[in-house]
């Protein structure tokens, strides 16, 4: 909300016109004045600015949320433009298939949900400044989406400051809880550490890692590192580019020439689709050398081309072929709402769950306010597409079922292993001896 | 050693897809001085050429042989677009022609990412290019061999358009000195318009070839405008020389840093090194003479 700027009385509009400089003809006083006018102007604004400040936070305080109509208002912030709308967009039809599917069952304390959309431009700054404006101009409940852990981070403060919700649907590197944030994707030992247990379990001796150069590869392949000094497992190399990096001729002649028995990839966008092509054209093999992903799923699959990728694996804890009734249902509504050309993915699921997670604290909670869906959440479960998730009370994770996927010629991933039943979540890593010491720049 | 061999290989594979990126680039800012932040966006659209050429053609070898001449035609048309309405209007004024160009890429983006979606899509390898040959121990990509050879063949085709033709004569003389050109009754209009068609064409061109190698997607284009400045300021400005000794130079650069380091500090090294060399030579490795004052 913007307060408006007093206007100094004496300061008319003819005045100001008169001020105006016919021609380009400064003169010293003239300067004088001019600079001295904007500085007043300068200070008037910044006293209302800060008076309004102290105002709003008093209301935040009391949340703004209305919730006397028949509707209540969520935010649904993703980036529909720039480098990551690739990914982000498909959440967003996620979420909406959840909103539409939980209104036509009736709502939310039979209230039906309406979107407020927002996009957050692939900028970390414009998440945070479209979460503040839909927490208090838009007083939405509760708001879903996020990708980048940048854009998390940047929104974290923002959620917390206004004692708001965010539902947040992406694997990430771990070592977070905030009280105001649902993370509703993997933490690190729901996929990471299993796809470790997984290699380790077919015999691989030696990884080679490959990663962009931002936090989650870096923290990845910290507890990788940790994970393999504990397990006996030999890192033969370690690799970053930067984001969107297309060259990975070097890369890949030194992973050929080091010869692991299997490549990590913490690779994220567009740079999967250059790294495999070289991969597959110097005459790597998923036999030969198998390569791990944690960032490509279904939609990805497509744009590197599956001649490039078939049979290499990837860890999720979701892929649309997991056979169950929940996600029979969820793939035909997907498609009958979006088109039968559509997939569904990992991090769409975990959104699409994330809205069922919120709906249904709230219906427990019996309230809309923020602390009693806090107070309220743990324990909560829905049965979702990948199984049964539980909301961890103590650190907002849920817990998810950890699978390796293999990529088969119809563009697919094929679950070849999974854990036994849901894991935990423990984004801190308590539970692991040899990630004691972990030192992870955050 | 193999890796050696192999690294000498990717420095002059690495240099020519640059060289091949920035070669419009060295006919656009630096013949004509225009900085064309969309230059990145007509590689995109050659990317997308291919694309399209694929799917209406099936046959991924032939599409791949009539998508080049086609990108080059689609970059050419809508470089001569952007050149009528919006940059001729700007020629004495580089810092709105950079904004305006940034605004039209960003549109450019946009619309990609309306008409084919935003995911990336696959624009497949025909089947003669996959796989590697074995050279002196180590693989080398086909793909990669295709682009070096699209390079020199690029490179050479400009060099003898500018030398030998009258237009590339017309290019040189208004480049030379734009007043003078003129008064030698050179239409310096037409000039300008067809520099710019062939710069962009060579961005069409590029795209097509780049997607053997990399990703198509409405973000594509970015990815390798930052490196085609640096081959053209590096190289000095005007001189297609500059620019494919900067090329294959920054190429090996990198290369050789990122086997002995990462690949993300490999960049910060290539980076540092072009700064030190331009504090040194500012004007880049080969300037061109010219009567003009600007």
């Amino acid at each position: 909300m913007q307060a408006p700027v007093p206007i100094e009385p004496g300061l008319t509009a003819r005045k100001v016109e008169h001020r105006m400089p016919q021609r380009f003809t400064f003169t010293a006083r003239d300067l004088t004045r001019t600079f001295a006018a904007a500085a007043a102007v300068a200070a008037l604004v910044a006293t209302s600015a800060c008076g309004s400040r102290a105002g709003e936070e008093t209301a935040a305080a009391e949340s703004c949320v209305d919730t006397s109509g028949d509707t209540i208002k969520v935010g649904a912030l993703n980036s529909l433009s720039g480098t990551m709308a690739i990914s982000e967009t498909t959440v967003r039809d996620a979420i909406y298939l959840a909103v539409d599917e939980i209104n036509a069952a009736g709502g939310v304390l039979d209230k039906k949900i309406e979107i407020v959309a927002e996009d957050g431009a692939s900028e970390p700054t414009v998440f945070a400044e479209k979460a503040e404006k839909l927490i208090r101009e838009d007083c939405v409940a509760s708001v879903f989406g996020g990708w980048t852990s940048a854009s998390r981070k940047a929104m974290l403060p923002v959620f917390e400051d206004n004692d708001s919700l965010l539902y947040y649907p992406v694997q990430y590197e771990g070592l977070e809880a905030s009280e105001n944030i649902f993370y509703t994707g993997a933490t690190t030992n729901q996929q990471i550490i299993p796809a470790l247990d997984y290699l380790a379990e077919t015999g691989v001796k030696s990884l080679y890692l490959v990663g962009s150069d931002y936090v989650f590869p870096r923290t990845a392949n910290a507890i990788i590192n940790a994970y393999a000094e504990a397990h006996g497992i030999e890192i033969l190399g370690e690799d970053y580019v930067t984001l969107g990096s297309t060259e990975f001729s070097t890369i890949v002649n030194q992973v050929k020439s080091a010869g692991a028995d299997a490549v990590f990839n913490t690779l994220n966008g567009d740079s999967n689709v250059a790294f495999f092509r070289e991969y597959a054209n110097v005459g790597l093999t998923a036999e030969e050398m198998p390569v791990m992903s944690v960032s490509i799923a279904e939609e990805e699959v497509g744009g590197i081309g599956v001649e490039n990728i078939e049979g290499q694996l990837a860890a999720w804890n979701y892929y649309q072929t997991v056979d169950s009734p929940a996600n029979t249902t969820f793939v035909e509504a997907f498609k009958a709402e979006y088109g039968a050309d559509r997939v569904t993915s990992d991090p769409m699921e975990a959104a699409y769950n994330s809205v069922y997670l919120w709906a249904a604290t709230v219906e427990k909670a019996g309230s809309f306010a923020v602390a009693d869906v806090q107070a309220a959440a743990d324990g909560v479960s829905f049965d979702s597409p990948e199984g049964t998730v539980v909301i961890d009370g103590e650190n907002h994770h849920v817990t998810k079922t950890a699978r390796i996927g293999e990529i088969h010629a119809d563009g697919l991933l094929y679950t070849v292993w999974e854990s036994e039943g849901p894991i935990d979540p423990d984004p801190f890593l308590d539970g692991y001896d040899w990630a004691a010491d972990l030192q992870v720049s955050n | 050693m193999d890796l050696l061999v192999g690294q000498v290989f990717t420095g002059l594979s690495t240099g020519s897809i640059l060289l091949l990126a920035a070669l419009g680039l060295s006919l656009t800012f630096g013949q004509m001085g225009v900085i064309n932040m969309a230059h990145g966006e007509f590689i995109m659209a050659g990317c997308y050429t291919a694309y399209v050429t694929q799917q209406l053609v099936g046959d991924a070898g032939a599409s791949l042989l009539i998508a080049l001449p086609v990108g080059f035609l689609v970059g050419g048309a809508m470089g001569l677009i952007l050149e009528a309405v919006l940059i001729r209007h700007l020629y004495h004024r580089p810092l709105d022609t950079l904004l305006v160009t940034f605004g039209v890429g960003l549109v450019l983006q946009q619309v990609a990412r309306d008409v084919f979606g935003a995911p990336a899509v696959n624009v497949t390898v025909p089947e003669a290019l996959r796989g590697g040959v074995d050279l002196l121990g180590t693989t080398v990509p086909k793909t990669r061999l295709f682009i070096l050879a699209l390079a020199v063949v690029a490179v050479t085709a400009v060099t003898l358009v500018l030398r030998f033709t009258p237009a590339g004569r017309r290019i040189r003389a208004v480049v030379g000195n734009r007043d003078l050109a003129e008064t030698a009754g050179i239409s310096s209009r037409a000039v300008d318009a067809g520099t710019f068609f062939i710069g962009s064409g060579l961005a069409g061109v590029a795209g097509v070839a780049l997607t053997l190698i990399g990703s198509t997607s409405p973000t594509t284009g970015q990815s390798y405008l930052v490196d085609a400045f640096l081959v053209v300021v590096a190289g000095g400005m005007g001189r297609i020389k500059g620019a494919v000794v900067a090329a294959v130079a920054l190429g090996t650069f990198q290369a050789v840093f990122e086997t002995y380091s990462t690949a993300s500090l490999a960049k910060v090294g290539v980076f540092i090194v072009i700064v030190v060399f331009l504090q040194l030579r500012p004007q880049g490795l080969f300037t061109l003479r010219t009567r003009s004052l600007a």
